[in-house]
């Protein structure tokens, strides 16, 4: 990656240079082996500001945000507050100087009551007494600053909505005397109302001077809340500046950048007759009605931002999830209620993006992992035999060209990149009518990644029928035949790859439209 | 205040259920068991004491999200140290603390082990189970047992678990006049509620039952919560193991094998949750009398023994189960 990364700075809502910087950051980097997650990063942020910070998946945005609530120790820069040198790595001294997070996943505690949330590690007290009425007067003002006071305090968390559970979170902040408030995908699973509640809250907030960075992938609400934004891509900045004026097109432009494209395979594919389809599934929460269909030789991506419900289609499809309504068909056949075991046997078999927990069992072998959806040919009467079983897994590790000592060590002591090859040789030995794809190339190096996609091309051109699932726009349009984009749990567009761009795929995933 | 009176109500419901059932079913036998009768009240009151205390610290350690195995086992070496005291002709006074002190020395082991390590409290206990045994069984020395001299054990100790004691020591019939160590088993219950909710580390025992991540993430002292957690717990587990003394005059370092699965069943039958965050104590003080009930209303039914160890764990399922069921329609 280019060091020499020309460098840009927040333009603050007024551009006076008098104007005193609140929080500021400069140089800031972060690797990860050889690998620069983040570089040169700069940032000023005024009172009162709320700053759009913007990206695709992976660009480094969290990371970034880690760092200044010190969640993350940096490998280079430095971050001021009110101008006194922030000790990095130490989420309780970011949280003594007046940063405070809210995080994607809530951390609040169900089991009490909103006011010794609020309170809780700063508790009014003598001599380890609680003194509530302290507390209330501490809790009601709080509370009252947010421009909640119907807000319970003596209501149990647990009976809040998410929505209320994050307003709660906010007021823990404010009552630690935060000066910033980092706010991570706050809107991701909140209802429309609750998301106008927190919006109205935090320009309130911002107005009495708190300064606020956002995270969001929601252009709408970007325009809606903040003033100005910063565009993080591939760990750099990529642009930063005041929103009126910027058009959308220009933000999407800036976090997608140019293409580098000769890591996709170009195998000729023909496609025939339809293996799988999926018509109208529905399950709580996420998928809303979803149909598609996948076709032999056929790649079909299936695109959106984290959190669109892509993931829980698949699953839908696996057996993994229970669908509601809706129905699935492979080969024409409809299967009704769908267990994973069904769906095996049926044709379909899943990378999950999940390698971890679910994807592979860590503490077997990888001879063990690569047989596990199929023992039918090693066993006679329930009885395992061993040769022919070490033959098959030695054969795929080959054709993989996973590196490993023998096919015997243990799945947790290979790199991601092997890992995820003995995913896919699983399912590859499966020989599954219908490969689900979800994030194959996950935290997979380039070079390896090159590997998968040749994989996955020589699999659909074998004759199979291969679901795509990935944030990562230029993989999809690199490998598939069709895309879908996916946005809050309903599909909300279908075209063949040609009719497709990374600007196009970003604003359909976005929820935007490209005439604004 | 209402909503824990509240959140206590299962567990009273079913206490109400168990004895109506134990009531009829002895009616219906033509009442020879003499199930409704204020000598049963006393009995089960003085038969729950030793393992009431106990779950009066067993319920903070759970709703800290912990567990501990051991109890049953440190409370019976602390019966067995309390017994080697009066035996090496020490007072009662000190025989007693000593005893406290044991238990809370087990406790505060369990709680440095845990926190320190970072290992679950469930194995860490389980293996402090077997070793407290142990260190029980050395002490005590032949057949496991200690027994000091008769005349160490001053009168007022058995009346602790004594069914009608003599003399009236209370302002009787005021009160009623149980053994003391059922009105010792309400004071301190009194005072463990007390700590859970009107104290900072009360409020911090929730916030690291409910969610740990969180509960650091805010500052909470998460080591220094949880050695305390267990350390108080195991003093009340030292307490439990005096009761051994009053009623058997001896020390039994045996005793307390499978002593800790009842303590754990009554904080769960209370509404205690595994997962932590979630019991009250007068749930427990329920669990504790449902227990008690079934092998008072079973031996006077003349029912086998096997037949109250699987109505029992029915109700432990029950229970577990009722409470899975309540919480999924909050959520």
């Amino acid at each position: 990656m280019d060091s020499v990364e020309a460098s840009h700075s927040v333009v603050s809502t007024n551009s006076d240079l008098a104007q005193p910087r609140l929080l500021s950051a400069s140089g800031v980097g972060k690797r990860y082996g050889a690998n620069w997650v983040l570089r040169s990063v700069n940032l000023d942020l005024a009172p009162g500001q709320i700053l759009a910070l913007l990206g695709e998946n992976g660009a480094g945005k969290s990371t970034f945000v880690k760092i200044l609530s010190g969640a993350v120790v940096p490998d280079e820069g430095n971050v001021t507050l009110a101008d006194k040198p922030l000790s990095l790595g130490r989420p309780d001294a970011a949280r003594r100087a007046g940063i405070a997070m809210v995080y994607q996943e809530l951390s609040v505690c169900d089991e009490i009551t909103v006011e010794d949330n609020i309170m809780l590690g700063r508790e009014q007290s003598t001599w380890g007494w609680i003194n509530r009425k302290q507390q209330h007067e501490v809790v009601h003002s709080v509370l009252a600053k947010l421009g909640h006071p119907d807000l319970e305090p003596t209501r149990m968390v647990s009976e809040l909505s998410i929505g209320a559970k994050q307003l709660v979170e906010i007021a823990r902040a404010l009552a630690q005397n935060a000066r910033v408030l980092i706010l991570d995908e706050p809107t991701s699973s909140l209802p429309a109302a609750d998301a106008e509640r927190l919006f109205e809250t935090v320009k309130k907030l911002a107005k009495d001077g708190l300064s606020v960075i956002y995270i969001s992938h929601f252009l709408e609400e970007i325009r809606k809340l903040c003033d100005s934004y910063l565009v993080l891509r591939d760990g750099s900045v990529a642009g930063s500046g005041l929103l009126e004026g910027t058009k959308e097109s220009d933000i999407v432009r800036l976090m997608v950048g140019r293409n580098v494209d000769e890591l996709y395979p170009k195998v000729n594919r023909t496609v025939g007759e339809e293996v799988l389809r999926v018509d109208n599934v529905s399950a709580r929460d996420m998928p809303h009605s979803v149909s598609l269909s996948v076709h032999r030789g056929e790649i079909f991506g299936l695109a959106g931002l984290v959190g669109a419900g892509r993931t829980e289609t698949v699953r839908c499809i696996a057996g993994l999830r229970k669908t509601t309504s809706g129905q699935i068909a492979i080969h024409n056949e409809k299967m009704g209620r769908v267990t994973p075991r069904q769906a095996i046997k049926a044709g379909i078999a899943m990378v999950s993006e999940d390698r971890k927990s679910e994807g592979l069992a860590q503490d077997l072998s990888i001879r063990d992992n690569i047989t596990l959806s199929r023992l039918g040919p090693y066993s006679f009467k329930g009885w395992l035999r061993g040769g022919a079983r070490n033959d098959a897994a030695n054969e795929w590790m080959r054709r993989l060209e996973v590196k490993a000592n023998s096919a015997s060590q243990n799945v947790s002591a290979l790199s991601g990149g092997n890992q995820q090859k003995v995913a896919l040789a699983r399912v590859l030995h499966q020989d599954a009518d219908c490969l689900l794809l979800d994030e194959p190339t996950r935290g997979v190096d380039v070079g390896t990644k090159a590997e998968i996609y040749r994989l996955i091309g020589e699999t659909a051109a074998a004759g199979k029928a291969v679901l795509f699932v990935s944030s990562y726009f230029q993989e999809l349009l690199g490998m598939c035949d069709r895309i879908a984009v996916m946005s809050r749990g309903r599909i909300v567009d279908v075209r063949p790859v040609a009719d497709w761009d990374e600007p196009s795929l970003l604003l359909a995933a976005m929820g935007g439209d490209l005439e604004s | 205040m209402i909503r824990r009176v509240l959140s206590a109500v299962g567990p009273l419901l079913a206490l109400v259920a168990v004895i109506a059932f134990f009531a009829i079913a002895d009616w219906m036998q033509g009442g020879v068991g003499n199930f409704l009768s204020s000598s049963s009240v006393r009995l089960v009151g003085v038969q729950s004491i030793k393992v009431g205390i106990a779950a009066l610290g067993m319920t903070m350690i759970i709703i800290s999200g912990g567990i501990d195995l051991s109890a049953g086992t440190a409370a019976a070496l602390s019966g067995c140290v309390a017994a080697l005291a009066l035996d090496n002709g020490w007072s009662i006074g000190a025989a007693v603390s000593m005893a406290i002190l044991c238990g809370a020395a087990c406790g505060f082991v369990n709680g440095s082990l845990i926190s320190m390590l970072k290992l679950v409290p469930f194995i860490i206990t389980l293996g402090a189970m077997t070793i407290y045994l142990g260190i029980g069984k050395s002490i005590a020395k032949d057949g496991g047992t200690i027994t000091p001299p008769y005349e160490t054990i001053p009168d007022w100790l058995p009346t602790m678990v004594t069914q009608f004691p003599e003399p009236l020591w209370i302002a009787y019939p005021g009160l009623p006049n149980f053994g003391w160590g059922v009105w010792l088993t309400l004071v301190l219950a009194i005072m463990v509620a007390v700590v859970l909710h009107k104290t900072v580390l009360g409020r911090y025992i929730f916030a690291i039952g409910s969610s740990e991540p969180t509960a650091r993430l805010c500052g909470v002292p998460v080591i220094t919560t949880k050695i305390l957690v267990y350390t108080i717990a195991g003093a009340l587990v030292g307490i439990a193991g005096v009761v051994d003394i009053a009623r058997l005059g001896k020390g039994d370092a045996t005793a307390g094998l499978g002593l800790e699965l009842e303590i754990i069943a009554a904080v769960v039958i209370g509404g205690g949750s595994l997962s932590g965050g979630r019991g009250t104590v007068l749930g427990t003080l329920c669990g504790v009398l449902i227990m008690g009930v079934i092998n008072l209303g079973c031996t006077s039914l003349g029912l086998e023994n096997q037949v109250e160890n699987i109505l029992l764990g029915t109700i432990i399922i029950a229970a577990v189960y009722v409470d899975r069921l309540r919480t999924q329609k909050l959520a």
